[in-house]
């Protein structure tokens, strides 16, 4: 058979797993930083609601810096800055502890924003019935405070996973950066670019839906 | 454990370059802030009230802006439609990711604002002899405002965080000086935290002039 030249020349299926292979490693950083950023952004939460004036003086300030800096600062920044004080970190490592802290800084607002969607007198009845302060936290605060910030936090989240993109800039192979990789060789820009936007796509709009419905379902 | 040598000086010799190229940041972020406005307001309204293709391109874009990286769209826009032989400068190339994404978030916002304005107070004004334009500019577009003055604020906020970006399509504003001048030098450290310094002063002074602004617009 004649060879025939395809408009797709350079882009083979095996790109394809490619890209998926990426989707994954996307998938993986932003389940990992969103996962323990979201532990310790609950605590922040938690330490912000609390801590009153003290912790509107400490803590509170450090946190609006990550949301301030752009995150590729903060990641350049933070990449330049582990070796100095000896530390010797991937850009995975130095990927996930940002993009971490970054979570962190926004669920700290998200989760206070949370505990005060819970109305004084239900937590006073909450601990007249006996509860401590830790029972009243764990089963009248977590549950209803949780419901009403569930659709923000799922903003962040959704945030998060897209802004893992830019950990591309310290050479991690995600999603993003395996589509330049691939864009370079085959010279496809515009094919490959739309296949990893498709995969985003996938990855973030169903969720995003899903949070809209349940939403609307806690409304009524 | 510190024996690495700061070296401030060369940052501090190029400070006045950086600064110039903080004002090209906020007059991206601006003019980007500016049109997404006008055509977030445009989505919005289309989504609301219109029916057919026009509407499915106005949803379409929402959710691809909202659903896939900043840095994904602004690649597009960069090398994505090079394979149609447009081939946008790196300014361009910044704008125009970054209005398509205002635009997406901003047109949610307005949506949002237009539907927690009650039907029956346009119906009311035009009963009182008002005309659909002046409904909307008098009645409508008020109310809306008030709502909307947040998020605009926030996705001020955000254009300029996002601008910095612009350092991976090759645009030197001041993420990309900052880039340029390091990889010159190789204070790498250095320089950027300076950038991140600058950028927590640039979002700072929006935060406090909106909220300067909000005295004076909603004193009653």
């Amino acid at each position: 058979m004649e060879p025939t030249v395809s408009f797709f020349s350079g882009f083979a299926p095996k790109d394809l797993l490619f890209l998926g292979e990426a989707a994954l490693r996307t998938m993986w950083i932003s389940v990992l930083s969103i996962s323990i950023g979201t532990l310790l952004g609950v605590v922040f939460g938690w330490i912000l609601y609390e801590g009153k004036w003290a912790a509107a003086l400490t803590v509170a300030p450090i946190l609006d810096i990550f949301r301030s800096v752009p995150l590729i600062i903060q990641l350049v920044l933070f990449y330049n800055f582990a070796p100095i004080v000896g530390l010797n970190l991937d850009p995975f490592a130095s990927g996930v502890v940002i993009l971490t802290i970054y979570t962190a800084s926004l669920v700290a607002n998200v989760a206070r924003g949370g505990i005060e969607a819970v109305e004084p007198p239900m937590r006073r009845a909450a601990r007249s019935l006996g509860m401590s302060y830790w029972q009243d936290l764990r089963h009248v605060v977590l549950p209803i405070g949780g419901r009403a910030v569930f659709p923000a936090w799922v903003g962040v989240a959704l945030g998060v996973m897209k802004d893992s993109a830019l950990v591309s800039v310290l050479g991690y192979v995600e999603l993003l950066k395996a589509s330049q990789i691939l864009i370079t060789r085959t010279q496809e820009p515009f094919l490959i670019l739309s296949i990893a936007g498709a995969f985003y796509f996938a990855l973030s709009y169903p969720i995003s839906r899903y949070a809209a419905s349940l939403e609307r379902k806690w409304a009524q | 454990m510190f024996d690495y040598n700061f070296h401030w000086r060369p940052v501090m010799k190029s400070l006045p370059d950086l600064l110039e190229a903080s004002l090209l940041t906020l007059q991206v972020a601006v003019l980007a802030m500016i049109l997404g406005i006008i055509i977030g307001l445009c989505l919005a309204l289309i989504r609301l009230n219109m029916r057919g293709p026009l509407r499915w391109i106005a949803s379409t874009w929402v959710e691809l802006a909202r659903n896939t990286p900043a840095l994904f769209q602004l690649f597009f826009f960069g090398f994505g439609l090079g394979a149609f032989g447009l081939h946008l400068s790196p300014y361009m190339i910044v704008l125009a990711g970054l209005t398509f994404n205002c635009a997406g978030y901003l047109a949610e916002n307005f949506r949002g604002g237009f539907q927690a304005v009650p039907d029956t107070q346009i119906r009311a004004s035009r009963s009182l002899g008002m005309n659909a334009w002046q409904a909307y500019t008098r009645i409508v577009i008020p109310q809306v405002f008030r709502i909307v003055y947040h998020p605009i604020t926030n996705q001020m906020v955000w254009a300029v965080l996002m601008s910095s970006l612009g350092m991976l399509v090759g645009f030197r504003e001041l993420s990309g000086e900052t880039q340029f001048f390091a990889s010159r030098t190789f204070r790498i450290f250095e320089y950027f935290a300076v950038t991140a310094v600058i950028y927590y002063v640039i979002v700072k002074l929006i935060l406090g002039a909106s909220r300067l602004l909000a005295t004076r617009l909603f004193r009653y």
